[in-house]
């Protein structure tokens, strides 16, 4: 009697484990290809159920690290000519300084992909835009190299093209005269990768950065910063940006 | 009985096209300097990434707020019924297309992409101010157009009113635009203020009369014109009035960000250790550009002389340069604000004084878009009739007596 309940538990216990482990096969193929779903197929548009965010935690930054920062440049084809006042940087690495206190920290500092952009709502022509998925970019065929862009940023993301670039990379085109900033590397979030910087960063295993989408509650920058206390730099203007801080 | 006004093109001849092509050399410099700047691109003026709006802007909105201004004159006649004014309504108008041309036209060529102009012409985002401005501007033309029509075509001098009017109300609607430039930034600590719309409005009231004045002197001196005292002294005590304006809108401006505990350090920068552009503030802008102008405008001896009323006039036109620079420059000289309470420091030179010095071709190309103005008003008066041929006390002013002229 003993001997038959010990049997029948363990033959339930071996029955519900494989359904499981069956279930698990059926349906994994269709959870993994519902991600992979998300690097949308070429012919199709952006779509605003997905909304693109970074998410970096400035205690991991290290003072005087650039990873991040030279691999976007590699990415984008960032070479300066030596004139720090007029070469453009997408990305760069802020130290800040507490006046009171005297706290010390590093973060890197790209365009912020706000939801509400000023630098779109000031673009006369339209060049200035922001994608369905939440992705600021500006069309270099329309830029009339105003500038009002640059004026209106609250995170000073912006560069002018202020000389000819005859090293431009296929997938980053670039122009003199034009307006250029962070695109959160589109190029490579259309075809399911992520930014350089963020790879850049977990290569190198600082995970500083983490990207994803934050419309997605499953995802994990959705659900570090659903955890964890995390800041928009300038809150104030509530422009809801796409990239969050910790630890600042 | 009073003689009617009568308005006559200026002679032509040697002397006019002598000066025709000294102004000309003036517009083809700027031109040159603007193709070198746009061959080499920006890095060759003293533009960058922090100061992304250099010298050419300064020229540029200037002379787009004095365009405006320049029409207060016809406006006078026009809406508010001053009959003194009247001869002068058809210079006024002229000025105030003239000047608007003029900046425009610096505006343009230091564009990243001036060739695109067609871009900006076809494609328009609705929500931004600089959009609305390309038809605030370009309207302001074809109204002005028109109500000059009106005024010197005579069969229909009797809608003069209604369009004279409607050119008032357009160029209010207009300086509000770009003085909304500035004030729709809530990025910058020196900008994002409401008042800079009606700033803008009394800045214009002042640099465009100023230039009016001087170029009103120039026209009837070289023209050999009587220019009476009457309608000149109206106009400098009016100048007066206005100069005196816009120190109020600056003090009004200075005193409310130095009431917001946030608004310290900008304030500070510019009225207190900016250098350059404490020193243009307190120096060009205050006491030479606005204080210094007022005084000789209405003391006895210098306000009732030409000579001194003409430096008051360019004294004005100088603070009123000043005042550009450091709104335009001083603005973007000072750091944003990204994180309040820290000392910031970056390879892109966050959280530091931005240094910016202008470079000959930028100044070079913003005297060309003063010249361009001067050109388009030269030429006017030459082809149309826009000058009365005398302004003399007893065909301007209403109150001229024969008594009065014999005493």
């Amino acid at each position: 009697m003993t001997d038959n309940a010990h049997t029948d538990t363990t033959r339930r216990r071996f029955l519900g484990g494989a359904a499981t482990a069956v279930a698990g096969l059926a349906l994994a193929p269709g959870v993994l290809l519902h991600k992979v779903a998300q690097a949308r197929p070429a012919d199709e548009p952006v779509s605003s159920a997905v909304r693109w965010g970074m998410l970096i935690d400035t205690n991991k930054c290290a003072k005087g690290c650039s990873d991040c920062v030279n691999a976007c440049a590699k990415e984008h084809g960032l070479t300066g000519h030596g004139r720090p006042q007029t070469d453009a940087q997408w990305i760069r690495s802020v130290d800040l300084r507490d006046k009171q206190t005297g706290y010390t920290q590093t973060l890197p500092l790209l365009c912020q992909h706000c939801e509400h952009p000023p630098c779109v709502d000031v673009c006369p022509t339209g060049a200035s835009f922001k994608r369905a998925d939440g992705i600021v970019l500006v069309d270099k065929h329309i830029c009339i190299g105003c500038r009002y862009c640059m004026m209106a940023c609250p995170y000073k993301a912006r560069s002018f093209v202020h000389e000819t670039i005859d090293d431009q990379l296929p997938h980053s085109p670039r122009g003199k005269g034009t307006v250029e900033s962070c695109t959160f590397c589109v190029e490579r979030v259309d075809t399911g990768r992520t930014p350089a910087c963020v790879e850049a960063c977990k290569a190198e295993n600082h995970n500083a950065m983490i990207f994803g989408d934050m419309n997605d509650p499953a995802s994990e920058i959705s659900k570090q910063l659903k955890k964890y206390n995390s800041r928009q730099i300038r809150a104030d203007l509530e422009l809801n940006t796409g990239v969050r801080y910790r630890g600042i | 009985m009073k003689q009617q006004i009568q308005f006559m093109e200026i002679d032509g001849g040697p002397r006019f096209y002598s000066l025709l092509g000294a102004i000309g050399l003036f517009v083809l410099a700027g031109l040159a300097a603007a193709f070198y700047m746009e061959h080499n691109g920006h890095y060759v003026t003293g533009m960058s990434n922090q100061i992304v709006w250099g010298t050419p802007h300064v020229f540029a909105v200037f002379l787009i707020v004095a365009a405006s201004g320049a029409l207060n004159v016809a406006s006078i006649s026009s809406v508010f019924g001053k009959t003194p004014y009247k001869p002068l309504a058809r210079l006024s108008g002229l000025l105030a297309i003239a000047l608007l041309v003029g900046g425009l036209a610096v505006l343009v060529l230091d564009l990243g992409r001036p060739d695109r102009l067609i871009v900006a012409m076809t494609k328009y985002n609705f929500k931004s101010i600089f959009a609305w401005n390309i038809f605030l501007y370009t309207g302001f033309m074809a109204v002005v157009g028109v109500y000059l029509w009106m005024m010197m075509e005579r069969r229909m001098n009797r809608f003069t009113t209604v369009s004279g009017f409607f050119a008032f109300v357009w160029r209010l609607i207009l300086t509000t635009g770009t003085g909304s430039i500035f004030g729709f930034l809530v990025a910058r600590q020196a900008y994002d203020s409401a008042l800079m719309a009606p700033m803008f409005v009394i800045m214009s009231f002042s640099f465009g009369l100023a230039i009016f004045i001087l170029v009103l002197m120039a026209a009837c001196k070289w023209s050999e014109r009587p220019l009476g005292d009457a309608i000149l002294f109206r106009l400098k005590n009016l100048l007066g009035v206005f100069i005196a304006s816009v120190l109020y809108f600056v003090m009004v401006y200075h005193l409310t960000n130095l009431y917001i505990t946030e608004n310290h350090g900008v304030e500070r920068f510019i009225l207190l250790d900016g250098g350059i552009y404490t020193q243009l503030f307190w120096i060009v802008q205050v006491l030479i550009g606005s204080l210094l102008p007022i005084i000789l405008l209405y003391l006895p001896f210098t306000g009732k002389s030409r000579g001194w009323i003409g430096i008051a006039c360019a004294l004005a036109i100088l603070g009123g340069l000043a005042q550009m620079y450091i709104i335009i420059i001083g603005g973007q000289a000072y750091p944003l604000e990204m994180f309040p309470g820290k000392e910031v420091i970056s390879s892109f030179f966050d959280g530091g004084i931005n240094s910016y010095t202008p470079s000959l071709p930028e100044v070079v190309l913003g005297i060309g878009g003063v010249a361009i103005a001067l050109a388009a008003v030269f030429v006017g008066i030459r082809v149309l009739r826009f000058l009365p041929t005398s302004l003399a006390d007893e065909l301007v002013d209403p109150h001229y007596s024969t008594d009065k002229a014999a005493a």
